[in-house]
């Protein structure tokens, strides 16, 4: 097997990780942080599967390097928008917790797509 | 099995675990840390796979700039009221199986090879030379996708709207709540007095290469934003109020510039964000200098979060 591929099995078993932590743990800066390995999971797959097309002599194909680098800023930005949340809702209710008073409320603290 | 691919399996392996562990450890803080060391494990892979520019972005932001904001975080969350209850064993297992089935689809996918391969590395490269830039990934980001760049830090400021957004009304325009430790005379002290100066130079440089090696305006940024918070947290500088007029002016003069330059290639060159033959370089490195500073002080207020004192007269 050469590297390439190696890294993008290993993209693969971290989506499935972030999505599974994403699911399961009930803590909302958890999820956040699963949210952020799952999307890390995603960039390295993305990043192996576009390389396959690597030429012109190049160690990568730079286009989707480019598209990776955009998608890390901009996963960046709404990681910081949902801890703020998250840090407004402890500041309102003195709890970080979402299931007892908003049950199905958890699409808030994600804050990505 | 040569050296080399003893040190990928390695490397995955640890990748693999760290990941792993960020997720099933109880303890939050220890998560943090753990996504921290993720990060920059991750930016090796993306050295491996020959994408310098992808390694730099992920160790500064992936790893660094999203750790220190989690830390914050938990630093905040341990006095907090009432845990969630877990989530049953019957449950765990289906999810477990319905995510191995997710990656496994995607493994999959990893290893079937295409039977077209779609790329558009030799149109770059065939025309990336009438841009003068040496990096193809600078001149994606710059000349071909300069739509995409400019919004992406439109999308850093609407981040930090919205984060100060999330202030109390009495609050806004205040002062921002980074935790300070004065402590004269301490090893946070001394090294916020030693590390701005190189950082500061290794951040220009970082701009400036982004032309021709791996480099650019974000990890420049991203330096400039380590060093000034870590001389506001220090307590060497005070926590700028956000409603400061020249904080407020470097946050919009990178996009600023860049939509400026854009609008000209309307009537200089053929199109929107087009560049003149000939200047193409220059207005590039001007765009990526005005950036480097816009992205710094984003990437320091978002670090800071939403402002939480009225600032004295």
């Amino acid at each position: 097997m050469n590297a390439p591929a190696l890294f993008g099995l290993c993209g693969a078993a971290l989506v499935g990780f972030g999505l599974y932590g994403l699911v399961t743990n009930p803590e909302p800066l958890r999820k956040i942080l699963a949210f952020n390995l799952l999307g890390s999971g995603v960039f390295l797959v993305f990043g192996v599967v576009s390389r396959r097309a690597a030429a012109s002599g190049l160690g990568g194909d730079p286009v989707p390097q480019a598209m990776v680098i955009t998608a890390i800023v901009v996963a960046f930005a709404a990681t910081a928008m949902a801890i703020a949340l998250v840090l407004r809702l402890l500041e309102e209710t003195g709890r970080s917790t979402l299931s007892a008073d908003n049950p199905g409320g958890t699409d808030k603290d994600r804050g990505n797509s | 099995m040569t050296i080399s691919s003893v040190f990928d399996i390695g490397l995955v392996v640890l990748i693999l675990t760290i990941g792993a562990s960020t997720i099933v450890v109880r303890e939050a803080f220890a998560a943090v840390i753990g996504f921290v060391v993720y990060g920059l494990l991750l930016a090796i892979a993306w050295v491996r796979l020959s994408a310098v520019d992808v390694a730099l972005t992920e160790a500064a932001i992936g790893g660094g700039m999203t750790g220190m904001l989690m830390l914050g975080a938990v630093a905040r969350l341990r006095f907090a009221k009432g845990t969630d209850a877990r989530t049953s064993l019957p449950v765990r297992l289906a999810v477990g199986i319905l995510c191995a089935l997710v990656a496994a689809g995607l493994a999959i996918a990893v290893l079937s090879p295409p039977e077209v391969i779609p790329t558009l590395a030799p149109m770059v490269m065939e025309n990336l030379a009438q841009s003068g830039l040496g990096n193809p990934v600078a001149g994606v980001l710059f000349v071909y996708r300069a739509l995409d760049t400019l919004l992406e830090k439109v999308v850093l400021i609407l981040a930090l709207l919205g984060v100060w957004s999330l202030a109390p009304d009495r609050v806004w325009g205040g002062i921002p709540g980074l935790r300070v430790y004065a402590q004269p005379s301490s090893t946070l002290t001394f090294l916020a007095q030693l590390l701005p100066p190189v950082g500061i130079v290794v951040a220009i440089y970082m701009c400036w290469v982004g032309a021709k090696e791996p480099g650019g305006a974000f990890q420049g940024g991203t330096v400039l934003a380590a060093m000034w918070l870590l001389v506001m947290i220090a307590g060497l500088k005070s926590v700028p109020s956000t409603s400061q007029p020249w904080l407020r002016l470097l946050l919009v003069v990178g996009p600023a510039i860049f939509l400026a330059i854009g609008l000209a290639g309307m009537v200089l060159a053929n199109a929107f964000l087009d560049y003149p033959s000939g200047y193409a370089k220059a207005l590039i490195v001007a765009i990526e200098f005005s950036l480097t500073l816009s992205i710094g002080v984003a990437l320091g207020l978002l670090a800071a979060g939403p402002p939480e004192r009225v600032r004295q007269p």
